[in-house]
């Protein structure tokens, strides 16, 4: 059984196709990373398989029941932890999670229960009863997420889950993440930091204007889509030296502002003629994910 | 397009949504229902005193009466007005409270059908803050007849609330709300019969009144005061329903328009 299951989605506005054909399908017990520059078709995507855009075409299931038309059974059991905080400004922390469990039909006494158990899984059991406005950005998060958990569903769905926080709270987030995933939740994650994405995801679908242009484990997508080492080369006199001798000494290059990423399968030349030029400053280290991400989806900035 | 102004789907699933609104209004209910109560009695009892001692009978009873009787339908009609424009609009819109209900089981149909209800019981509140002001003054003729005034304002704050949420649901910010105040509220107050009788005005400006939801409430409140069961009273029930329904229904394929697409 997979948890989501979509074959060929489409959406458009307009003449604009947003989501263009699209498969998707998240194993149980897995963590699924959508990835994909600013327009790309994350978000659509997400409001498609929570049933609340009609696609214009494809089908969807989810949980095994199908999406729209169940929709709502399915939301039952999905937790979503959406891009923007909507939390709720005017309530504590504790009423936050009590207004969302009725949104579920859960008893008050029912949600009552599960909350000091939330509470400990965002780390907010000293703030139980402070009013929301005074939590930090972290905190808020924290929240966010517990608050998806308040009916304790079986596949979670978070859009951009640390955009905007620092690395201690981006951290905190992610162990969050983990322990789900031990616990045997599915989760499906947008996000556009490659770093989260190859230390959380099993899986991942990169995607550009609503299609898929890669599929796969983060492993998988280095190994296969990219040349396994980089030199990223520094500094104004980057560009004179890429011309000079990047073409010759790498498989491939790239000039970003004032740093040249040299791609190649044998490091060993170009690092050799850059030890004998004493004024560029270089870095060689493996490829990653972003490298793969930039070479699908270019570099120009999508806003 | 059709399909966005399907008939609203009605079920109880709206209760959390009520019950959300209401737990919020918990919190602030003291400086609330100030504000429910001491801008229209103010406007009741200056006027209604002020002007009132120069006047002789209006519409056969004391000014202050008159007054009162068209204060509560004001005031439950702004009260009802206020809660979809502003309050609603920062749940929609500034605080996105309805997207995180929509992650849920509920439907958006279930959202604005819990708005609707809400914003209606909150006005209940400010038409029983004016009934208290005219009992304590003694202004009703059959204390009896008054409590009608109860269920009165709930109906009478579906229909304003029903009207508001179709602003709320095409409005880009809290500033397009004033065009909505400016070209209906005010000229409804003045033209309804809150004041003076809709009889004092010219005939075309009595014709524009009888359309007018506000003038349907007055006409039912007014009697209710003064000891009388209101003529024409079904009639004048069905016309605020009337307008309150297909508010609400062009509100939600509005909405559904703005959020489901």
């Amino acid at each position: 059984m997979s948890v989501v299951k979509a074959a060929d989605l489409h959406k458009s506005y307009g003449e604009q196709k947003v989501v263009d054909g699209l498969d998707l399908q998240l194993e149980p017990g897995t963590c699924h990373g959508l990835l994909g520059p600013n327009g790309a078709g994350k978000t659509t995507t997400l409001k498609m398989l929570l049933g609340l855009i009609e696609p214009d075409g494809g089908n969807i299931h989810v949980l095994d029941l199908p999406v729209p038309s169940l929709a709502r059974q399915a939301r039952l059991r999905i937790g979503v932890v959406p891009q923007m905080d909507n939390l709720d400004p005017d309530f504590t922390v504790t009423e936050n999670l009590l207004a969302y469990g009725r949104f579920f039909g859960l008893k008050d006494a029912a949600i009552h229960e599960r909350i000091p158990s939330l509470l400990e899984f965002a780390g907010l059991t000293s703030r139980a009863n402070v009013n929301i406005q005074t939590l930090s950005g972290g905190m808020k998060r924290r929240l966010t997420l517990a608050r998806a958990l308040v009916n304790d569903p079986d596949v979670i769905f978070l859009d951009e889950p640390t955009t905007g926080l620092d690395p201690q709270a981006r951290q905190v987030i992610w162990r969050g993440l983990r322990k789900l995933l031990s616990q045997g939740k599915t989760i499906l994650l947008t996000t556009h930091f490659m770093d989260e994405a190859e230390r959380l995801c099993d899986m991942l679908t990169v995607i550009d204007h609503g299609k898929m242009i890669a599929s796969g484990s983060p492993r998988e997508l280095i190994a296969t889509l990219i040349e396994p080492d980089v030199l990223e080369i520094y500094g104004e006199e980057s560009a004179g030296w890429g011309q000079e001798h990047a073409a010759k000494l790498c498989d491939r290059f790239e000039q970003a502002g004032e740093t040249l990423f040299c791609y190649t399968r044998q490091p060993a030349p170009a690092l050799e003629a850059l030890m004998g030029n004493t004024s560029l400053r270089y870095l060689h280290r493996p490829a990653n994910l972003e490298d793969v991400f930039l070479k699908l989806t270019g570099r120009e900035l999508r806003d | 397009m059709s399909k966005l102004f399907t008939f609203p789907r009605f079920s109880l699933r709206f209760i959390p949504v009520w019950q959300r609104n209401f737990l919020v209004w918990k919190k602030l209910a003291i400086p609330s229902l100030l504000g429910n109560l001491a801008d229209p009695m103010f406007y009741m009892l200056g006027l209604g005193f002020g002007l009132g001692s120069l006047l002789p009978d209006v519409g056969g009873m004391p000014y202050l009466t008159f007054l009162g009787a068209g204060t509560v339908a004001y005031s439950t009609m702004n009260s009802a007005t206020f809660e979809t424009l502003y309050s609603g609009f920062s749940r929609m819109h500034v605080q996105k409270t309805w997207e995180a209900i929509l992650n849920t089981p509920l439907e958006l149909d279930d959202v604005l059908v819990g708005e609707w209800l809400w914003a209606a019981s909150k006005s209940v509140l400010s038409g029983i803050a004016i009934l208290v002001v005219i009992w304590m003054l003694g202004l009703q003729a059959n204390w009896m007849l008054t409590l009608w005034i109860i269920p009165l304002a709930f109906i009478i704050g579906l229909c304003f609330s029903g009207m508001g949420l179709v602003m709320t649901s095409v409005s880009p910010s809290y500033d397009f709300f004033l065009y909505y105040f400016t070209l209906v509220i005010t000229p409804m107050v003045l033209l309804c019969g809150v004041f003076y009788p809709v009889s004092q005005l010219p005939p075309l400006l009595q014709t524009i009144s009888a359309w007018l939801p506000l003038t349907h409430a007055i006409e039912l409140a007014r009697p209710l005061v003064r000891g009388d069961i209101p003529a024409h009273w079904l009639f004048h029930l069905l016309a605020l329903l009337v307008w309150g329904f297909a508010g609400f229904w062009l509100a939600l394929g509005l909405t559904r328009r703005r959020i489901l697409q």
